[in-house]
C-alpha cells in the first residue's frame, strides 16, 4: 500500500472516491450515464421565459428541480446541492453535515437580475420613471435584504459551506469555461501540499436566463438551429455553428490516496496530473498557433507524467463553435502528431450542451466514469465531418474500450485553459 | 509538500486610489507626519459619499487603445494596478518572468450600462409584456464588448493580454474574502513549492450605481456626511466605499535573490475563515488565528492595519476582537483603512497587505487615521503589522506582514 502512497514526483496521489452529476439528462449518475451512452441529448425548447425576438431559443435548462427563489443563484445552490449530496453519499465521507476539508467551488457571476430590478423600481417609480439614484433610496426604505445576499458573488459558496460543513473559507473562482478544471486544480494543490486529506471539487452553472442568453448570443457564439433542438450541437462537424448554452452541477470528492485507503473507501479514480496556461492574444479567440493552448496540454501531460503515447481517451472541450474546435484540433495534432487520429476523443456537450463554469467539473466526471465501466460515451450529431480536422470522435453511437488514462480539456473566454489528466486506480 | 518550505517575499506593489498612484504617494498622504486628509466626493452620489478615485491617465499602462475601449473603469483600474505592481517588481516586459507568474485576481463583475438599464425599466414598468420586451431591448441595445467588460474573469484576461502574464489566470469571486483567498493560495502554493512568482490582488470601483443599489438593497451604505469608520456606529453604522487597485507581487525568496529583487516585507501566511455570524463568532474565528500567530509576534506594541468596512455590527464586533488583543497584552495601535480609502471590498485585503508592507519596509507605522482609542500613534520599530478584512456580509482573513530588516 505504501509504494503507491507517492506520484513519480514524490507527491501525495490525490483520488476520487464520490461524484454526484446533474446535467439536463437528469439527476444522478445513472440517470447521466444512461442517457449519455444511448446518445440521447438533454436539449430542448426553452420554456423558462419567453424566446420572443431571441435568435436562439433552445437551451439545456433544467427545469425539473425548483428552486426557490427562481434566480441563477438559487438555482445554482439547488443543483449544487444535489450532486454535492450525491458525491458525499458516494465517498461515505465524514457525515451529511461535517465534510472533513474545504470547498472549491467553480460558479458564474451573480447580479441583481431584471424582476427583482423592476421590483425594487416598481417601488421607487412614483407616477414618473425614475433611475438608479432614485433605487437606493427606495432599497435603503425597503425591505430588500434578501435580495442583497442572494446576489453576491459569495452567497452559493457560504450556502454550500454552511450545509455541508466544509471547513474554512470556501473559495469560489471562475475561469469561465475552465472553471471547473480550475476548482478540481485547486483540491489537487491543497491535497499535494499537505493541508487536507479531502476537498470538495463542485462546478455549479444554473444562469440561463434572457440577458445571458443574449450577451453569448451578441457574440455569435450560440447555434442558432432551433429545430430540432436536440441536432443543434455538432462538435467537429463541418456545418458546426455555435455552442448550446446549458445547466448542470458536478462534485467530486477528492482525497490522498492514503486517506481513502486507510479508511476503506472505494477509488473511483485518480487525479493524476492538471496543466494550466493562460493565453495573451484576444479576449474571446486563441493565440492562432495555439501555443497556450498546447502548452495548457503539455503541463498536463508533464504534472501527470505520462507522454501522448499513454492517452487512451481524450474528453475534448469541443464546444462546437467554429473557433473551438479548430484549435483545439489544431492544439492536439500538435501534441499528438499522427498518433490523434488513432486516439478516440469525444465531446460531452454534443449531448448535454456547454455547462459552462460546470463544464470542467461535469467532464471530468463523465471521464472517470468513461474509465471505470469501458465504455466511451458518443459525439452525436456527427453526420459530416470537418474533413480538416480527421478525428476519431467516436461518432453517434458509444464504444467499449479499456480506457486507463484520459486527458480532460477545458478552455474558457479570457484565455484561461485548463487541462486535466485522470486514470485508474494505480494497480 | 516540499522539504524545505520557501519564504514568501512581498516584492512589487501597485497601487491606486482616491490619494494617488503608488506607495509614494501613498506613504505622503498617509504616513506619519501627513496631514489626515482623505478624499471625498460627497456630491455625484448624494446622499452617498464615496472616495473617489484620483485622476489617472490610463494610457500609462495600457497604451493600446483597443485594449482601453474593450474594458469599462473597474477593469482598466485592476490592468492599471497590475501594471503598477509588475514593474514595481521589476518584471514588467520580462516574458521570461511574465511566462511563469501565476495570477489569482479577486474580482467583481464590471459596470453595466445604467442609462440603458434606466430605460428599459422606465418601459418595462409600463408594458404588460415586460419579458418580451426585454427580450427585444437587450437584442437591440446590448454592446457585444459590454459583456466582456462585465466578466469577472476578463480583468485578469485582460491583465494577461496587456501586461503578457501568462503563467496562469485565475479568478476568484466572494466580496471581501476573493481577496484574502487569493493571497492565501498564492502564499501557500510559493510555500509548496507549486509556484515561485505570483501576481495577486483586485480592483474596487465604487462609482458604480449598479454596486451601490446592491450594498443598499441590504441598508449597508453609509447615507450621510463623511465620518471616519469608528464615528459612524453611533448611527447604526454604514459603509463609505473607495475605489481602488491594489496588485502585489508575492515572490519565493530564492527567486528574488537570484534575479536581485528587494523585498518590501515577508509574508508567512494568511488565515481566512467563516462562520454564520451570530454575535460574537466571527470574533471567535479572529481570536482562533490570532493564536496560529501569536507565536510570530511579540508582546508590546502591535501596529494593525483593520479592513473594517464600517457596517454594524461587524465593525464593533472588530473593535471587541481588538480589546481582546490589548487585554492579551499587545498595545495594539489600529489603523482602520477605510477611513482614508474608504471599503474597496475585493480588494480592500490586498490593499491592507501592500500598506503593511510598504510601512514596514520604511520601519515606520502611518499616522492614526482617525480620532479614536485605538488609533494611537506607534512611534517603535516596526517588526511586523497584523492586517484584517472581515466581509461586510460573511468571512474573517487576518495575516502579519513581518519587516526583512
Amino acid at each position: 500500500m505504501t509504494r503507491h502512497a507517492r506520484d513519480s514526483k514524490g507527491r501525495t496521489v490525490t483520488v476520487v472516491t464520490g461524484i454526484g452529476i446533474v446535467t439536463s439528462l437528469g439527476e444522478g449518475k445513472e440517470d447521466n450515464w444512461a442517457s449519455l451512452t444511448a446518445g440521447q441529448s438533454g436539449i430542448h425548447e426553452i420554456t423558462r421565459f419567453p424566446t420572443d425576438s431571441l435568435r436562439t431559443t433552445i437551451a439545456g435548462t433544467i427545469d425539473f428541480l425548483s428552486p426557490d427563489p427562481g434566480t441563477a443563484p438559487g438555482r445554482a445552490k439547488a443543483l449544487a446541492t444535489a450532486s454535492v449530496t450525491e458525491a458525499i453519499a458516494q465517498a461515505g465521507i465524514g457525515s451529511p453535515s461535517a465534510f472533513p476539508g474545504p470547498l472549491y467551488l467553480a460558479m458564474p457571476p451573480a447580479e441583481v437580475e431584471w424582476p427583482a430590478r423592476l421590483e425594487v423600481y416598481e417601488c421607487a417609480r412614483n407616477g414618473s420613471p425614475v433611475t438608479h439614484a432614485q433605487m437606493k433610496r427606495a432599497a435603503h426604505d425597503g425591505a430588500f435584504q434578501d435580495m442583497h445576499s442572494l446576489f453576491l458573488f459569495g452567497q452559493v459558496g457560504e450556502y454550500l459551506a454552511e450545509k455541508f460543513g466544509t471547513r474554512g473559507q470556501p473559495i469560489s473562482l471562475s475561469t469561465a469555461c475552465a472553471s471547473g478544471g480550475t476548482a478540481i486544480q485547486l483540491g489537487v494543490e491543497a491535497i499535494r501540499r499537505g493541508e487536507t486529506d479531502a476537498a470538495l471539487c463542485v462546478g455549479t452553472d444554473a444562469s440561463i436566463n434572457a440577458e445571458a442568453l443574449i450577451r453569448f448570443s451578441l457574440l455569435s457564439a450560440l447555434s442558432t438551429r432551433n429545430d430540432p433542438p436536440h441536432k443543434a450541437a455538432k462538435p467537429f462537424s463541418k456545418d458546426r455553428d455555435g455552442f448550446v448554452m446549458a445547466e448542470a452541477s458536478a462534485a467530486l470528492v477528492l482525497e490522498s490516496y492514503d486517506a481513502a485507503k486507510a479508511r476503506g473507501a472505494t477509488i473511483l479514480g485518480v487525479v493524476r496530473g492538471c496543466g494550466e496556461r493562460a493565453d495573451d492574444f484576444h479576449r474571446t479567440r486563441s493565440k492562432p498557433d495555439g501555443t497556450p493552448i498546447i502548452g495548457a496540454i503539455r503541463n498536463a501531460l508533464a504534472d501527470a507524467d505520462v507522454t501522448s503515447e499513454q492517452i487512451d481517451y481524450i474528453n475534448a472541450h469541443g464546444t462546437s463553435t467554429p473557433e473551438n474546435d479548430k484549435m483545439e484540433y489544431l492544439s492536439l495534432s500538435t501534441v499528438f502528431g499522427d498518433q490523434l487520429a488513432g486516439t478516440p476523443i469525444s465531446s460531452n456537450k454534443s449531448l448535454v450542451g456547454h455547462t459552462l463554469t460546470a463544464a470542467g467539473a461535469v467532464e471530468a466526471a463523465f471521464s472517470l466514469m468513461t474509465i471505470g465501466s469501458g465504455t466511451i460515451p458518443p459525439t452525436i450529431n456527427y453526420d459530416t465531418p470537418d474533413p480538416e480536422m480527421p478525428l476519431d470522435v467516436v461518432p453517434n453511437t458509444k464504444r467499449d474500450a479499456q480506457v486507463d488514462i484520459v486527458l480532460s480539456n477545458s478552455f474558457g473566454f479570457g484565455g484561461q485553459n485548463v487541462c486535466l489528466v485522470l486514470s485508474a486506480e494505480p494497480a | 509538500m516540499a522539504d524545505q518550505e520557501e519564504e514568501v517575499w512581498i516584492t512589487g506593489i501597485g497601487l491606486v486610489s482616491s490619494l494617488g498612484e503608488g506607495c509614494e504617494d501613498h506613504w505622503r498622504r498617509m504616513g506619519n507626519g501627513a496631514r489626515r486628509e482623505p478624499v471625498i466626493d460627497a456630491t455625484s452620489f448624494a446622499p452617498y459619499p464615496v472616495h473617489p478615485l484620483v485622476k489617472l491617465d490610463f494610457a500609462k499602462q495600457i497604451p493600446n487603445r483597443g485594449d482601453l475601449r474593450q474594458m469599462g473603469q473597474w477593469q482598466r483600474l485592476g490592468v492599471y494596478a497590475a501594471g503598477l505592481a509588475l514593474s514595481d517588481a521589476g518584471i514588467a516586459g520580462n516574458s521570461a518572468y511574465l511566462d511563469k507568474t501565476d495570477m489569482i485576481v479577486a474580482a467583481n463583475g464590471g459596470e453595466r450600462d445604467i442609462e440603458v438599464d434606466d430605460a428599459i425599466l422606465a418601459e418595462m414598468s409600463v408594458r404588460n409584456d415586460p419579458e418580451v420586451f426585454l427580450n427585444e431591448a437587450l437584442s437591440t441595445q446590448l454592446r457585444p464588448t459590454l459583456f466582456l467588460a462585465q466578466l469577472p474573469n476578463l480583468m485578469a484576461g485582460n491583465i494577461s493580454i496587456v501586461h503578457k502574464v501568462t503563467g496562469s489566470s485565475r479568478t476568484f469571486m466572494g466580496e471581501e474574502m476573493a481577496g484574502v483567498s487569493a493571497a492565501q493560495t498564492a502564499i501557500r502554493k510559493i510555500r509548496g513549492g507549486q509556484s515561485e512568482l505570483c501576481l495577486i490582488g483586485g480592483a474596487y470601483n465604487a462609482e458604480r450605481e449598479d454596486m451601490q443599489l446592491l450594498f443598499e438593497l441590504g441598508h449597508y451604505l453609509w447615507p450621510d456626511t463623511y465620518r471616519p469608520l469608528w464615528e459612524r456606529h453611533e448611527h447604526g453604522g454604514g459603509i463609505i466605499t473607495g475605489s481602488l487597485g491594489a496588485f502585489l507581487i508575492l515572490e519565493a525568496k530564492g527567486h528574488a535573490l537570484s534575479r536581485g529583487a528587494k523585498p518590501y516585507a515577508r509574508i508567512h501566511d494568511v488565515l481566512a475563515d467563516r462562520c454564520n455570524r451570530k454575535a460574537g463568532s466571527a470574533a471567535e474565528n479572529a481570536l482562533a488565528q490570532f493564536d496560529l500567530v501569536r507565536d510570530r509576534i511579540e508582546a508590546g506594541p502591535l501596529a494593525v492595519l483593520s479592513g473594517s468596512c464600517g457596517a454594524e455590527p461587524v465593525t464593533s464586533e472588530e473593535c471587541w476582537f481588538f480589546k481582546q488583543l490589548q487585554d492579551q497584552g499587545f498595545d495594539v495601535a489600529v489603523r482602520g483603512v477605510g477611513s482614508m480609502l474608504g471599503h474597496c471590498v475585493e480588494a480592500q485585503f490586498p490593499a491592507g497587505l501592500a500598506l503593511a508592507a510598504l510601512a514596514t519596509s520604511k520601519n515606520r507605522f502611518f499616522q492614526p487615521f482617525a480620532e479614536s482609542d485605538f488609533e494611537k500613534p506607534h512611534e517603535a520599530s516596526l517588526d511586523h503589522v497584523l492586517v484584517t478584512s472581515w466581509g461586510h456580509w460573511r468571512g474573517e482573513g487576518l495575516a502579519v506582514v513581518e519587516a526583512v530588516h
